[in-house]
């Protein structure tokens, strides 16, 4: 019942999809208003039909309906109630319906909020929405149908994929994912519409200025939470491998952020027309590809994804998308052009194409890396793994590079700075900088990159503070105002550009964290008898006991160790292994102290089956926790560069009395 | 030319001499760091040439051949796909699964003295999904911990 349910309703709703797409843009192409309200409406019906399906999915799961294949593929009575509900995305049926769910509600979103506005880009734009939703609808309706009955009725299923049941985080990691990955194809959407529309120019950037950086955000939560889900999991003191999975969710967080930026050089100066509809096309694309990578078995073997109908479908979707995009963007190649220009090698501009030629070389190479095993099975049969050191040989110095603009960006005045008003602004953060690395090479910080790395990041966080201290100092002189109300004013004024400062700062925290637990993490290793010691760092560690707990869902065997700082015990922490029915492997818990310094990392390795000895494996990583603060910091900045009210009216990117304004408020400063 | 079809053409220029020594860069940096996956067999194969390689190698635990010591924490052992046999060297306590005549992947280089030197032991496990066959648990190796003491 609840299975028929939930087929019609996806059923109806790719049908609507279809048709409310095929509306929306013949509405728009033809102007007539009563086909573009169809779509609109039909945007609204699917967004319902796709609910209910979630709804009944769901509920097929808590009830353990094993007559509903997914659910007797991922389901089991003994699963805790909270993983019994997000294993609606632990397989592949579930997490398309789920993506689908997300993408339409993203779209009835659309449709509500620009009901009256951008009629001329809306039709179109939501026409591309309602069609990319058709595809995910039509998988979910046939190939990667999750209501397919089942026959005969099982008691009981496996529960969902051990390593997806073993950490709440599983519950948070997917959901913002999904939401920054299926969001980006607002953006995309409206780059269609302009193409097609016949109007690249500014409007469809401020239509989507908001609904690209709420996609952002999350897609950047969503990697963050990844990285903390693997170091809570995975068990080797790490929290990124440059493992396929991990890159499909980071390639498009790079060209993606590489639009953030270059969107604002088009609001602004009419520049890079065609580059930001090539960036936010590829984007698009490296999502669907992501997609693809992780749902279709090819990252298992190149010739496991042809089993199943997903790969291709999703290859030939790719190709589609690629070939409509290429086409359209040939056709209107006469209304590209490009009317503003550089005026000046030191403006924000220049450090904004520097930032997105470095972001996109970042994305390539991460791309050369993720799709080179495939090719090299592909065409010479050879299995091969790219390894981190490839990765890391790239990425450190485009990364570093990046770290120095998120600095230099901000300090740099849109279209005409000054090497000497650089210059000004440099000294103090430049020289607190190599102050700073001196101090740390005193200290005992040898590692060149290490050294480097934390002086960029002095550098570019002075910078970013001297962009709020210097107009908020101006403010107490103009307004008499005290310095944190002129602060706080200054901030409310500008709400987008000071979110902006405020996640560049994030960045900042996150690349420090990085830095010192790559560049100086510590392991050591020992088999414990119980009542044995180990020294490791200023820690000594001691077995208490090994003990096995059954829950209904896995069996649990534990290390009790107690933690001593010199004399005086600090903590007792858990290692554990768990065992689930169907993996051959168990499946780790690693117990971590968390402080600001360093996080003290255990995880059991082995015991002897008496329980006599245990085989501990210890990790000290230093300001780990910095790389999850920054994470907040990031996402804090964002929401307050989002947060509603306040809106600003369009910048008018070439008026002369606009440019002379702001000249005069720079000088003020 | 004109002064902005130059422009045009000097960005142009710039921008593939960038691409071109960037490409050339990450490719030989790909080149350097790719690791292989071989069975024995294709290990031995490859010659001399294979020293020095980084190499995922996957067999079978040869029953009898495991010797660890825990004071030294060396652990070796021989690997074979049924056709050839590599000695294994590795450091550190095997993973809990780690038992003889199971299969693993060892990830390492060969050295000239005809010996695997492995930095990371992995139990091979197939990503198959298995439905609990009825009555039975997971693994056998900690039912005696269930038998000799009672749960925390």
């Amino acid at each position: 019942m609840t299975g028929t349910i939930g087929h019609l309703s996806v059923l109806a709703a790719f049908l609507l999809a279809l048709l409310g797409s095929a509306a929306s843009l013949a509405g728009g192409l033809t102007r007539r208003p009563g086909w573009v309200l169809a779509g609109r409406n039909a945007a609204f019906a699917v967004f319902g039909l796709t609910s209910l399906a979630t709804l009944a999915m769901v509920y097929a799961l808590v009830t353990h309906d094993f007559s509903v294949q997914y659910v007797a593929q991922v389901g089991s009575r003994e699963t805790p109630l909270f993983y019994t509900i997000i294993s609606l995305w632990s397989s592949l049926d579930g997490s398309i319906l789920f993506w689908a769910w997300i993408l339409t509600g993203y779209t009835a979103l659309l449709a509500y909020a620009y009901r009256a506005r951008y009629p001329a880009l809306m039709p179109h734009a939501l026409g591309v929405m309602l069609a990319v939703g058709s595809f995910f609808l039509f998988l979910n309706a046939w190939p990667a149908d999750p209501f397919k009955p089942m026959f005969p009725v099982p008691e009981n299923g496996p529960g969902p994929n051990p390593l997806l049941q073993n950490h709440p985080f599983m519950g948070l990691h997917p959901p913002l994912l999904y939401l920054g990955y299926v969001g980006l194809t607002i953006p995309f959407a409206f780059g269609i519409a302009a193409l097609i529309s016949g109007r690249p120019g500014p409007e469809w950037i401020t239509a989507i200025r908001r609904w690209t950086l709420v996609p952002w955000t999350f897609l950047s939560l969503g990697i963050i939470a990844g990285a903390w889900w693997s170091y809570e999991v995975l068990g080797w003191g790490g929290y990124w491998a440059w493992d396929p999975v991990e890159n499909a969710s980071f390639m498009p967080w790079l060209t993606a952020t590489a639009f953030v930026h270059s969107i604002m050089v088009q609001e602004r100066r009419e520049m890079l027309k065609v580059w930001n509809l090539t960036l936010i096309i590829a984007t698009f694309l490296l999502t669907l590809l992501g997609t693809f990578l992780t749902r279709s078995g090819v990252l298992a073997s190149v010739h496991a994804f042809t089993e199943g109908l997903i790969g291709p479908l999703f290859l030939g979707f790719l190709g589609l998308v690629l070939l409509v995009s290429l086409t359209l963007v040939a056709w209107r190649s006469d209304r590209l052009r490009t009317e503003g220009q550089l005026d000046s090698a030191w403006s924000r501009e220049t450090a904004f194409l520097l930032n997105n030629v470095l972001f996109v070389a970042f994305a390539f190479t991460v791309l050369l890396g993720t799709l080179f095993p495939l090719v090299a099975e592909a065409v010479r049969g050879v299995k091969v793994s790219v390894g981190g050191p490839y990765f890391n040989s790239m990425n450190i110095p485009l990364g570093l590079a990046l770290l120095f603009l998120a600095g230099v960006g901000p300090a740099l005045p849109w279209r005409r700075g000054t090497p000497e008003l650089l210059t000004w602004k440099v000294v103090v953060p430049a020289t607190v900088a190599v102050v700073t690395a001196a101090a740390l090479w005193a200290l005992g910080v040898r590692h060149a990159l290490a050294l480097l790395a934390y002086g960029l990041a002095v550098f570019a966080a002075g910078l970013i503070a001297g962009e709020f201290v210097r107009p908020a100092r101006a403010r107490v002189a103009a307004h008499g105002e005290r310095f944190p109300r002129a602060l706080l004013n200054l901030c409310l004024k500008n709400r987008r550009r000071y979110g902006g400062y405020v996640v560049h700062l994030g960045v900042v925290i996150i690349a420090i964290g990085i830095t010192s637990s790559s560049a100086y993490k510590r392991e050591a290793e020992a088999t414990l008898r119980q009542g044995e010691r180990l020294s490791f760092g200023r820690y000594v560690l001691q077995l208490d006991s090994v003990w096995a707990r059954r829950e209904p869902h896995r069996d649990v065997v534990g290390a009790s160790v107690s933690v001593f700082g010199s004399q005086d015990p600090i903590t007792q922490l858990h290692p554990r292994l768990n065992y689930y029915p169907t993996s051959q492997q168990p499946i780790g818990t690693p117990a971590v102290r968390y402080t600001l310094r360093e996080d003290l990392y255990l995880t059991l390795l082995a015991y002897a089956d008496d329980g006599s000895t245990a085989t501990v494996k210890a990790y000290i990583s230093p300001l780990v926790t910095w790389m999850w603060i920054g994470g907040a910091v990031v996402g804090l900045g964002a929401l307050f560069a989002l947060w509603p009210g306040g809106r600003r009216k369009p910048v008018s990117p070439t008026g002369p009395a606009v440019r002379k304004g702001r000249q005069r408020a720079r000088a003020a400063t | 030319m004109s002064s902005k079809a130059r422009r045009r053409f000097l960005w142009m220029a710039g921008g593939v001499v960038v691409l071109g020594v960037f490409g050339y860069f990450a490719w030989g940096g790909l080149g350097k760091s790719l690791v292989y996956f071989w069975t024995p067999t294709e290990l031995l194969a490859k010659g001399g040439s294979a020293y020095g390689t980084a190499v995922r190698l996957g067999g079978m635990v040869v029953p009898g051949s495991v010797e660890w010591n825990a004071e030294t924490r060396d652990l070796r052992f021989r690997l074979t796909d049924g056709d050839t046999t590599v000695p294994v060297e590795s450091r550190g306590a095997p993973p809990q699964m780690f038992a003889e005549g199971i299969g693993v992947v060892v990830e390492g280089v060969f050295t000239p003295a005809g010996v695997f030197r492995s930095h990371n032991v992995m139990v091979k496990h197939s990503s198959e999904y298995r439905a609990p066959e009825p009555g039975k648990h997971p693994a056998e190796y900690y039912r005696k911990l269930f038998r000799s003491q009672a749960s925390p």
